[in-house]
């Protein structure tokens, strides 16, 4: 908010004589605050503060705050470069059955992340429909890497992406494309010139939603990936099996994922996304 | 719309009152419902006791009309820190000593625990066991998937205890929370081998093959079970805890692999 520079004020009061809300908004906007941020404050609130520091700066929560890092930027740059071609193509392409495949790409929003999780072994697992082959022709086994953990993450956020980018390419609509188009531009340029910038915002904001659900992501990593410190133990697999014999250990670890997820999320989101559903 | 507003009213009040802390007390049964009294005994018990305590759980209500048994099923772990946390139950089964201390610690039984049963570790490969997996050591062969339970779980202590004695040291390819997603990886073929309770093992009725080896006796998990404090059935907690440590009971957990009780 602070880095819209000298123009804050002049926007602020236009908001303002614009924007009259209905006093009853407050009370389930509140409610819905409070469900959101309130269990955060009973996390706090259990925190043993004077171990975290040395708890934060065991081996394995290090290892698993890298790890998560590492596996959800790289899933987010996934999801960008497959889901973006592919919110484009259903928000712009003129298919049969484009409507049957926009609900397929909802699967993921739906499935229980473990029986995705079973899904993708399944298909790339040492026995599964893919995996078989690869195993066979390079001796390559998916599960249990670093790989492995970032395709389960790419699979449960790529939804995220495509949807609110759809979204974002149907409310920008195809009229300064088509005025480009009568300017002479290809096909081409207008998409790169005019139709990715007009959706950049979207993009971002998409992006964020895939990495959030990347770092939190837990059921079809732990089902497909498996856990082992440094390689496939990212920080909610850490929580879930810290919960098992040190619970404040595991507040403490949940409390390290909160706040990478708010850092990442504020840092990425002020200026280009600001208002953008 | 009016009953949609009305549901969500309600809901929405229902969170203003747990935003105030305030907690309400249970209801009982309406007044003036003249049915008989059906009773409900609450059990929390380790997962891997589904396959006993359900088959007990017929036998326990058939013997006493008018009684209804619920049993949750979970990580023992899990399941102590409901009790600690709350939950209304009337008899707890954990599957280690470590995680009925936790209970027995915030003083939330009734007496000592009782110990029921006994289990050890197996070794669980994919069935016909083309590895040819005859022993503990050859689970550190360096071409096999290996996947055991996390030292911090029941298994993966025992296993860490397994291997002390042993001197063997395995290279796990993972190292998962419970039990049943470490036997998924092997019936799904993606690893070659775990180390699992003998019981899992049987449980998973031929999509995994099990192999006994003789270290595994170093390494024996004893399974308590104690009335909670808070039991609102506390004669019928005692009468099935009867049950398990009794003849029948004994029976029953042997029959699926389980060790008899001290």
């Amino acid at each position: 908010m602070t880095s819209a520079g000298p123009l804050a004020p002049a926007r602020e009061e236009e908001r303002a004589a614009a924007v009259a809300l209905p006093g009853w908004l407050w009370l389930p906007a509140t409610l819905a605050f409070a469900l959101i941020a309130l269990p955060v404050v009973g996390l706090l609130l259990k925190a043993d503060w004077p171990r975290i520091p040395a708890l934060l700066l065991s081996s394995a929560s290090v290892d698993a705050l890298l790890l998560s890092l590492e596996t959800a930027a790289v899933a987010t740059a996934l999801c960008i470069a497959l889901g973006g071609p592919l919110a484009v193509v259903l928000a712009r392409g003129r298919l049969r059955g484009l409507r049957f495949l926009r609900s397929v790409v909802l699967l993921p929003l739906v499935l229980p992340p473990v029986v995705g999780g079973l899904a993708l072994l399944y298909l790339l697992g040492r026995t599964g429909l893919v995996g078989k082959g690869i195993d066979l022709a390079f001796g390559i086994t998916i599960p249990f890497t670093t790989a492995s953990v970032i395709i389960a993450q790419t699979f449960v956020a790529l939804p995220f992406l495509v949807v609110s980018l759809e979204g974002a390419i149907r409310t920008a609509g195809e009229r300064y494309e088509a005025i480009a188009a009568t300017l002479g531009a290809t096909p081409a340029l207008a998409f790169r010139r005019v139709t990715v910038p007009l959706i950049l915002p979207g993009l971002l904001s998409g992006a964020i939603l895939a990495f959030a659900r990347a770092m939190g992501e837990f059921g079809a990593t732990i089902t497909f990936a498996g856990s082992l410190q440094g390689v496939t133990q990212t920080l909610p697999l850490l929580v879930y099996q810290q919960r098992e014999e040190d619970v404040d250990a595991a507040v403490t670890t949940s409390l390290l994922l909160v706040v990478v997820s708010i850092v990442v999320i504020a840092v990425a989101r002020p200026r280009t996304v600001q208002g953008v559903a | 719309m009016k009953r949609v507003l009305a549901t969500a009213t309600a809901a929405g009040l229902a969170l203003t009152l747990a935003a105030c802390g305030s907690s309400s007390t249970s209801s009982g049964p309406a007044p003036g419902s003249s049915a008989p009294e059906v009773r409900t005994l609450t059990v929390l018990a380790a997962a891997s006791l589904t396959g006993t305590f359900n088959a007990l759980k017929s036998r326990f209500e058939t013997d006493n009309p008018g009684v209804t048994v619920t049993i949750s099923y979970g990580g023992s772990s899990d399941l102590a820190q409901q009790i600690v946390n709350g939950s209304p139950a009337d008899l707890f089964a954990a599957a280690s000593d470590t995680t009925m201390r936790t209970v027995t610690d915030a003083s939330l039984t009734t007496a000592a625990p009782t110990i029921f049963a006994t289990n050890v570790l197996q070794i669980a490969t994919v069935p016909g066991n083309p590895k040819k997996i005859v022993s503990f050591a050859d689970l550190a062969k360096p071409d096999l998937k290996v996947v055991v339970c996390a030292p911090a779980v029941p298994c993966g202590a025992a296993a860490a205890k397994v291997e002390k004695a042993t001197g063997v040291t395995l290279k796990p390819v993972s190292e998962e929370p419970d039990v049943k997603s470490v036997l998924s990886k092997v019936a799904t073929g993606n690893a070659d081998a775990a180390l699992v309770y003998v019981t899992d093992v049987t449980a998973a009725k031929g999509t995994v093959q099990g192999v006994s080896f003789p270290e595994s006796s170093q390494a024996v998990t004893n399974y308590p079970i104690a009335v909670l404090k808070n039991a609102r059935q506390a004669d019928l907690a005692a009468r099935f805890q009867e049950l398990v440590t009794g003849e029948l009971g004994q029976k029953t957990l042997a029959a699926a692999g389980f060790g008899a009780k001290k």
